[in-house]
């Protein structure tokens, strides 16, 4: 789905469907320099059991117009305003990475607007370190090796994907080449800047739902602690053997954690 | 592997796509023989059905062995998936067939396997797919050749007969300008010799029976995909970005991203078509792979040797390969086949067909027959088997001469070798009438 919001083209996948307000509704937001295609598995399923799955491109990214926002509250204003452009009133926001700051930020705003949040991959706060943001600002490709190499554990940089035949590490190299180059570096900036993490975690009343690799490389599920301690409502389920980008790496426990929490 | 880099291709040759299996502990990846896997409930089932989750359905469409190997050959050529398939020329077949409706066009290179030339040239006009073939040396034919219904150019890494370079980063800059992909053959070289990938090629199909395996007890086939080609801004290939009646209107590029052609693939050609590969012959394929870099580096070491040999021998006419500076297309190999061109060439006895039979009947190592990529060397006189319904002008336009013959070079000890081939020449020298 195509809707124009603020002047911009903005992609949606909603598994063909529209939008329907009575229903209850779940947002993905994707992490840096990634679109809405890494959700589409978990969203066709809560599609098929009548919510509204909304997986969002972000301004610059995918599908999207315009140019990456430079902050993760210009991000979680964003998603705030296309849920009221929609008319949805209450939603759950799903979030990896840098989705999941984004989701922080938008769930501390909506309130009660929020029905529960879910943190994939998620730490607070989020430094990225300089030779990644060098590579960023500069060496796209040395980003992206960077980038995919640290997003998985060591073993499944040797693959074991459990979609058939599908190669983790060039899937992961091939979105960021995809991706425009200043948004992953615009995106990454906005990692490292954001420093109401712990405080907008205070803020969310929603159940909140952690869901973290115990070999997760780029945010190490030690770095966790804070986070889930700021949450009043919360707690983390842990996926062994797992990295950072946990919807590739073990899809079949987050889709399995994910109803857990939601259904 | 380096900090940034993933493995290199010993270890993925090993490795990837595997793990100690969870239940037993079994090392090797097991095979699979099951036609069909059990739901834990009606909704997993469900989920399964309508890719919600990832998992195994039917063995038709995907099988935990054959995944193995798909995800491996996958890693070693660097693109995002992989498809094993019941033959070489059913991954062909389903790499045509996922992007091509009655009416287009493929452009090929006229420096084809007989089985592929066979199948663009007769079977596919019956369904109203087209190709024209051209020499890929020749830019403007090739740019000549591309029509407005052209959807593909095929061609392989080295060639038959006359072991034809083909330039991949022009062929697919020709390709990419016209919004069209380039696919490989890249059997003769495997991704040691060279990873298509890296030059500009979009799709590669092994026959995994030759190097691959190297064992030759197994038929099967691979396709790869590099996960770069626009197919969106393309605009030619509604299969991909337009929506699908027959999987609920998903649009492939919209669900799957980079991986949207080899999804398409398994989901519609797999399904449809149903060439899949036996979880037994993945698994005979993958042991042939975990030794390809140790194997590969012996066969071209040998076939060095082999072709310096014969290049000096009073027997022998002339050698056709890339290594030799005589070879047209010499400085291309040597730029992108760094490793080595390939084991399988062609050399030119002299004293024509008899002394080319004498040969051949004159070995004892070298095994007779029609396959090429074994860790057995091998040897076929072309004039006598393969091509024996065409008379010497036919032979002439397949470049192929009354005395060719073509060696498949093998593991074993290179001294051993010439020593075969030594006594096979001798053989033809007397059937030609001279010494040696």
């Amino acid at each position: 789905m195509r809707i124009n919001l603020g002047g911009e083209q903005t992609y949606l996948y909603t598994n063909n469907k529209d939008i329907d307000a009575t229903k209850k509704t779940i947002v993905f937001i994707h992490g840096a320099g990634f679109d809405h295609s890494v959700w589409t598995l978990f969203a066709r399923h809560f599609s098929r059991h009548n919510w509204n799955a909304l997986a969002i491109d972000l301004p610059g990214h995918g599908r999207s117009g315009g140019e990456a926002l430079l902050s993760i509250e210009d991000n979680a204003a964003w998603i705030i305003a296309l849920l009221d452009q929609l008319g949805l009133t209450k939603t759950a926001l799903v979030g990896h990475s840098m989705g999941s700051l984004v989701t922080l930020e938008a769930a501390s705003r909506l309130g009660e607007r929020t029905s529960h949040a879910v943190l994939i991959g998620s730490i607070a706060p989020m430094p990225v370190s300089e030779p990644i943001l060098d590579a960023t600002a500069g060496k796209p490709s040395l980003a992206h090796s960077m980038l995919t190499s640290f997003a998985f554990s060591k073993r499944n940089l040797l693959g074991g994907n459990p979609n058939p035949g599908m190669w983790m590490v060039s899937d992961s190299m091939r979105r960021y080449e995809d991706e425009d180059t200043m948004a992953l570096d615009r995106d990454m900036r906005a990692c490292n800047s954001y420093t109401r993490g712990l405080e907008a975690a205070s803020e969310i009343t929603a159940p909140t739902l952690m869901i973290h690799g115990d070999a997760d490389r780029l945010t190490p599920i030690k770095a966790t602690k804070p986070l889930l301690a700021a949450l009043t409502n919360a707690r983390l389920s842990t996926v062994p053997g797992a990295g950072h980008t946990l919807m590739v790496e073990d899809p079949n426990h987050v889709l399995d954690q994910l109803k857990n929490h939601l259904f | 592997m380096t900090d940034y880099s993933p493995a290199e291709l010993d270890t993925l040759a090993l490795h990837a796509g595997g793990k100690p299996d969870p239940t037993t502990g079994a090392r090797a990846t097991p095979i699979y023989q099951t036609a069909a896997y059990c739901f834990p409930d009606s909704d997993y089932a469900a989920a399964l059905f309508n890719m919600e989750r990832p998992g195994h359905v039917y063995s038709r469409l995907s099988n935990p062995t054959t995944g193995v190997l798909e995800e491996r050959i996958a890693a070693l050529e660097g693109g995002v998936g992989a498809i094993a398939t019941a033959s070489g020329q059913a991954a062909l077949q389903l790499a045509i067939m996922t992007i091509m409706d009655t009416g287009s066009h493929i452009v090929a290179s006229s420096a084809l396997y007989g089985g592929s030339h066979n199948l663009l040239a007769y079977t596919l006009p019956r369904f109203g797919i087209s190709t024209t073939f051209v020499d890929t040396r020749d830019e403007q034919a090739l740019q000549t050749a591309i029509q407005p219904n052209t959807r593909l150019v095929f061609g392989e890494t080295v060639g038959n007969p006359g072991l034809n370079v083909l330039n991949i980063p022009k062929v697919s800059e020709i390709a990419h300008a016209h919004g069209i992909p380039l696919l490989v053959d890249s059997t003769f070289t495997t991704p040691y010799l060279i990873k298509p990938f890296d030059h500009g090629a979009d799709l590669i199909m092994h026959s995994a029976t030759k190097f691959l395996s190297g064992h030759g007890i197994v038929i099967g086939g691979l396709l790869v995909d590099g996960g770069r080609f626009d197919w969106d801004a393309s605009g030619k290939f509604p299969q991909l970005s337009e929506p699908y009646e027959g999987f609920h209107n998903l649009v492939f590029t919209e669900e799957f991203g980079p991986a949207a052609f080899i999804s398409r693939a398994r989901k519609e050609g797999l399904r449809d078509f149903g060439a899949c590969q036996s979880p037994t012959s993945a698994f005979y394929i993958m042991q042939g792979i975990e030794t390809l870099g140790v194997r590969m580096e012996r066969h071209i070491a040998n076939t060095r040797a082999i072709v310096d040999f014969l290049s000096a021998h009073d027997a022998v006419a002339s050698v056709t390969h890339p290594d030799l500076p005589s070879h047209p297309d010499h400085a291309l190999a040597s730029a992108l086949l760094t490793q080595g061109a390939s084991a399988v060439f062609t050399f030119e006895i002299k004293g024509g067909r008899d002394a080319g039979i004498a040969f051949v009947n004159g070995l004892s190592l070298f095994s007779h027959l029609a396959n090429v990529g074994d860790a057995k060397s091998l040897v076929i006189h072309p004039a006598s088997t393969t091509h024996f319904r065409m008379d010497e002008a036919a032979l002439s336009a397949a470049g192929i001469g009354e005395g060719t013959i073509r060696l498949s070079i093998g593991l074993e000890d290179v001294k051993d070798l010439i020593g075969d081939l030594k006594a096979g020449l001798r053989a033809a020298s007397k059937a030609a009438g001279g010494s040696s």
